[in-house]
């Protein structure tokens, strides 16, 4: 045995595992997320650098709620913020902040998640669908799966909250809220790309 | 570093056979059941290829025993059961699944769309990786990297339920009407987009769906093995002291996991063409029918390193234990399974060379695939290296694992003729491409899974299979194997096109005139004995589960840690976590006292000797 390889035994031996598994797991998960999302953004930019005039002739009257949008990015963001201040709570084991900022987080999700459904049945009277062509196609399916993936960052956080509540968490024990605060620091950060993408672009 | 699982193994207690047997948690048993329900789906997979080879042989001739006589045909004469079977079933035809699929024993174009796209998708998610990813991953990673079990056991175990649940949907669709999806396992749209092109409904839907389920099953197996491998190695197992099998199921997760989301999303996008009117890969609205091809290919490159990566990591151990020597160049085996799997990113375009793709870019991805040429010679050139002036014991798995390279260097060297775009435009989508493709599927890992199933049945089971047995269905096999695949090549230069339903339709003639409807005679031929000869190993593995030899902890002499563990190995799999000292190929070193040294046994310390006698751990 090598000296080198002596100092890695040692070193394996002595400090463990450099993250829990449970961190590493999700963000593991959150590189085959990124990947879905590369197909579907992929697709979108297939469409959109393919065509001369964006929307398509055909729909060329549809206008994208973009003032609406916008102030429920900024909503979406702001999220992220509460999220860290979540996240700083658990941290310095403040049980009160903690449950405070995890229920500004969820109803701030809540909030973005309704704007963005009424959003969409307004579209959807306007007769702007699914199979109004590849616009239609691409807009409803990209920004739906952001959706649902917002849907399910709130449901879990608003769990998280509930076990707050019973006060599950503690200074050595929070890796539940952590997670999530991962995979909802995922869910916010993507949103501006497909904001700036499809709707201003 | 392990103290949860330190805790949590140290009582014994009962289970119940629900908790043992079926929603098990324990690795080793999950790997079990990835292992049976691979085989099983291999005998579907297999008996699907059988059906559309006697079509290719003898097309539109009844099939034997099942088909009607040529009285019947010609006459309408009743001179067998089969007859007598027919006409009954005639009668009622929209009900019956045999009437509707192949009327009379005779394979229709319909059907046999269905059999050849239905083959490969088995074929590639339903046994290669279920039995090389699933039931290896799972059953050696913990044990060799020498930890208790797997990061998240639950986790393993939903990800092997929801591959069942997969393979349930996906062979529901043969049942429903339409029949089963028929746009081959590339599922190339607009012919799978729109219905009514193949005339397949619900079948192309199931399709989708089951594949979705699959990569959810592969996601969360892909979550479990890389944590895994990254934070529960035992004290002192470095990553290069890993043992190269894990290298490659470790590599194999990766591309698992980023590969899989982006055909999840075009599957998704397809199934919203199919039944939400999207028009994604619909020209009418706007669409993009190639786009199809380019996220299909993007995942699919990786997925056939998916396949052949850790058929490399099998058979680079058995190759080292059986030669009795180090594995030749250890980190640059390492560093070229790395390199592969990056390259494999890079080089989906040489699939669509025939698409109408701008020939710039075909240059580009022509040279980025004939680069992968290089890290697989690096492979090979070191499997040769370490077979160099080996004490090579000729084992079953020993013989697979030879089988293995020689013919992987075959699939590999037919690979770089399709590399190349203007030699590509002759053999695309011929028979050249199937030869390929089984090569080294079927001659890479299939038969690297055949040794390594032979070589770690006895950690598995506790009992050994039967040598003779298994040398006979290694050499029918092998041959048989030869026999189908390499005519092929003569068959795709020849012009003979892959996925038609009646050769005779075309006028071909092979090499100096010559009539090649003879090849397609012996092929099928030969693939009915290699089918007959996977009855063998079936038996072979199934008797042995009960009956074979007891083997002893260590029959071959490995050094890797899970030949150190009890045989059986308990739940928990070792007495205390191994400390690791050696790398896992240390064979014949000079001047030690055993051929062997284990990479459990200290610098110093004397030879671990003989191996313990079978039954003394036993618990």
């Amino acid at each position: 045995m090598t000296d080198a390889d002596q100092a890695t035994y040692e070193h394996t031996a002595d400090t463990g595992q450099p993250t829990s598994n449970a961190r590493l797991a999700i963000l593991i998960l959150l590189g085959a997320e990124i990947m879905f999302f590369a197909g579907l953004i992929g697709t979108f930019l297939v469409f959109r650098l393919g065509s001369v005039t964006w929307p398509p002739p055909s729909q060329a009257d549809v206008r994208l709620p973009i003032g609406v949008t916008g102030i429920n990015t900024i909503v979406l963001l702001f999220s992220g913020y509460t999220m860290i201040r979540v996240l700083l709570s658990a941290r310095k084991d403040s049980q009160k902040e903690l449950r405070r900022w995890l229920l500004v987080t969820g109803v701030l999700g809540v909030i973005f998640l309704v704007v963005q459904g009424s959003e969409w049945v307004r579209l959807v009277h306007h007769g702007f669908t699914l199979s109004s062509g590849v616009y239609g196609s691409i807009f409803y399916v990209l920004i739906g799966c952001h959706a649902l993936h917002v849907l399910v960052a709130v449901v879990w956080e608003l769990s998280v909250f509930a076990k707050a509540l019973g006060g599950c968490y503690s200074i050595d024990r929070h890796v539940g809220v952590e997670i999530c605060a991962i995979y909802w620091t995922f869910v916010v950060v993507l949103w501006p790309i497909l904001y700036v993408m499809v709707y201003l672009v | 570093m392990n103290d949860h699982a330190n805790e949590s193994h140290d009582h014994h207690h009962e289970e119940s056979f629900v908790s043992k047997y079926i929603f098990s948690l324990d690795h080793k048993m999950i790997g079990k059941q990835f292992l049976i329900y691979g085989l099983i789906m291999f005998i579907v997979g297999g008996g699907l290829a059988l059906l559309f080879r006697w079509q290719l042989a003898w097309p539109d001739k009844p099939l034997p025993i099942i088909g009607v006589s040529q009285e019947y045909l010609d006459e309408g004469e009743v001179v067998s059961g089969a007859d007598k079977m027919w006409e009954k079933w005639g009668e009622d035809d929209e009900e019956n699944w045999f009437e509707r699929t192949m009327h009379a024993g005779i394979i229709g174009p319909e059907f046999y769309n269905a059999l050849f796209t239905m083959h490969a998708t088995i074929m590639v998610f339903f046994v290669v990786v279920p039995l090389l990813v699933g039931a290896f991953g799972n059953f050696l990673i913990p044990l060799m990297i020498g930890t208790r079990d797997m990061a998240f056991p639950v986790l393993n175990m939903l990800s092997f339920w929801t591959s069942v649940l997969g393979a349930v949907i996906m062979m529901a669709g043969f049942l429903v009407p339409g029949g089963h999806a028929a746009a081959g396992w590339t599922g190339y749209a607009p012919l799978s987009s729109v219905p009514d092109f193949t005339g397949v409904y619900w079948g192309q839907n199931l399709w989708c769906i089951a594949l979705i389920v699959m990569g959810v099953s592969s996601l969360m197996g892909s979550i479990n093995y890389i944590t895994t491998v990254i934070n529960m190695r035992a004290p002192g197992m470095t990553y290069f002291r890993l043992p190269l099998v894990i290298w490659s199921l470790f590599i194999v997760a990766i591309l698992l996991l980023l590969a899989f989301p982006v055909v999840a999303s075009a599957l998704a996008l397809l199934l919203f063409d199919r039944m939400a009117g999207t028009s994604f890969f619909a020209a009418a609205g706007g669409g993009e029918p190639l786009l199809w091809q380019h996220l299909f290919w993007f995942f699919g490159h990786p997925e056939v390193y998916i396949l052949i990566l850790p058929g490399m990591g099998l058979a680079s151990e058995m190759i080292s234990v059986f030669s009795r020597k180090p594995i030749f160049g250890y980190k640059s085996m390492v560093w070229a399974m790395i390199s592969i799997a990056f390259l494999s990113w890079v080089v989906w375009g040489h699939h669509m060379f025939q698409s109408g793709m701008n020939p710039a870019l075909s240059m580009g991805f022509m040279t980025t695939t004939m680069l992968i040429a290089v890290p697989s010679a690096i492979k090979t050139f070191n499997w040769l290296g370490t077979l160099f002036r080996g004490s090579i014991r000729y084992t079953v798995p020993m013989l697979h694992s030879l089988a293995f390279v020689s013919m992987f260097v075959i699939g590999g060297l037919s690979g770089i003729y399709m590399a190349n775009s203007p030699v590509d435009i002759h053999i695309h989508d011929t028979y050249y491409i199937v030869a390929h493709i089984h090569y080294v599927v079927f001659g890479g890992s299939v038969f690297a899974l055949f040794g390594a199933i032979f070589y770690w049945f006895p950690k598995m089971f506790g009992r050994h299979m039967n040598a003779t047995l298994g040398k006979i269905h290694f050499w029918l096999s092998f041959l048989a194997f030869n026999g189908v695949f390499f005519p092929m090549h003569i068959l795709g230069v020849a012009g003979h096109r892959r996925r038609i339903h009646n050769p005779l339709d075309t006028d071909l003639r092979g090499p100096g005139g010559m009539e090649i409807q003879g090849i397609n005679e012996f092929i099928t031929i030969c693939a009915f004995i290699l089918g007959a000869a996977q009855i063998i190993m079936l038996v072979n593995v199934f008797w042995s589960m009960y009956k074979g030899r007891v083997a002893e902890q260590n029959p071959w002499h490995a050094n890797t840690l899970e030949w150190q563990a009890p045989t059986p190995v308990p739940h928990g799999n070792f007495d205390q976590i191994p400390h690791v000292y050696h790398g896992p190929y240390e064979y014949s070193v000079p001047g030690a006292d055993a051929d062997w040294i284990p990479q459990t046994q200290a610098d110093g310390e004397p030879s671990h000797g003989e191996p313990i006698p079978a039954g003394a751990t036993a618990d």
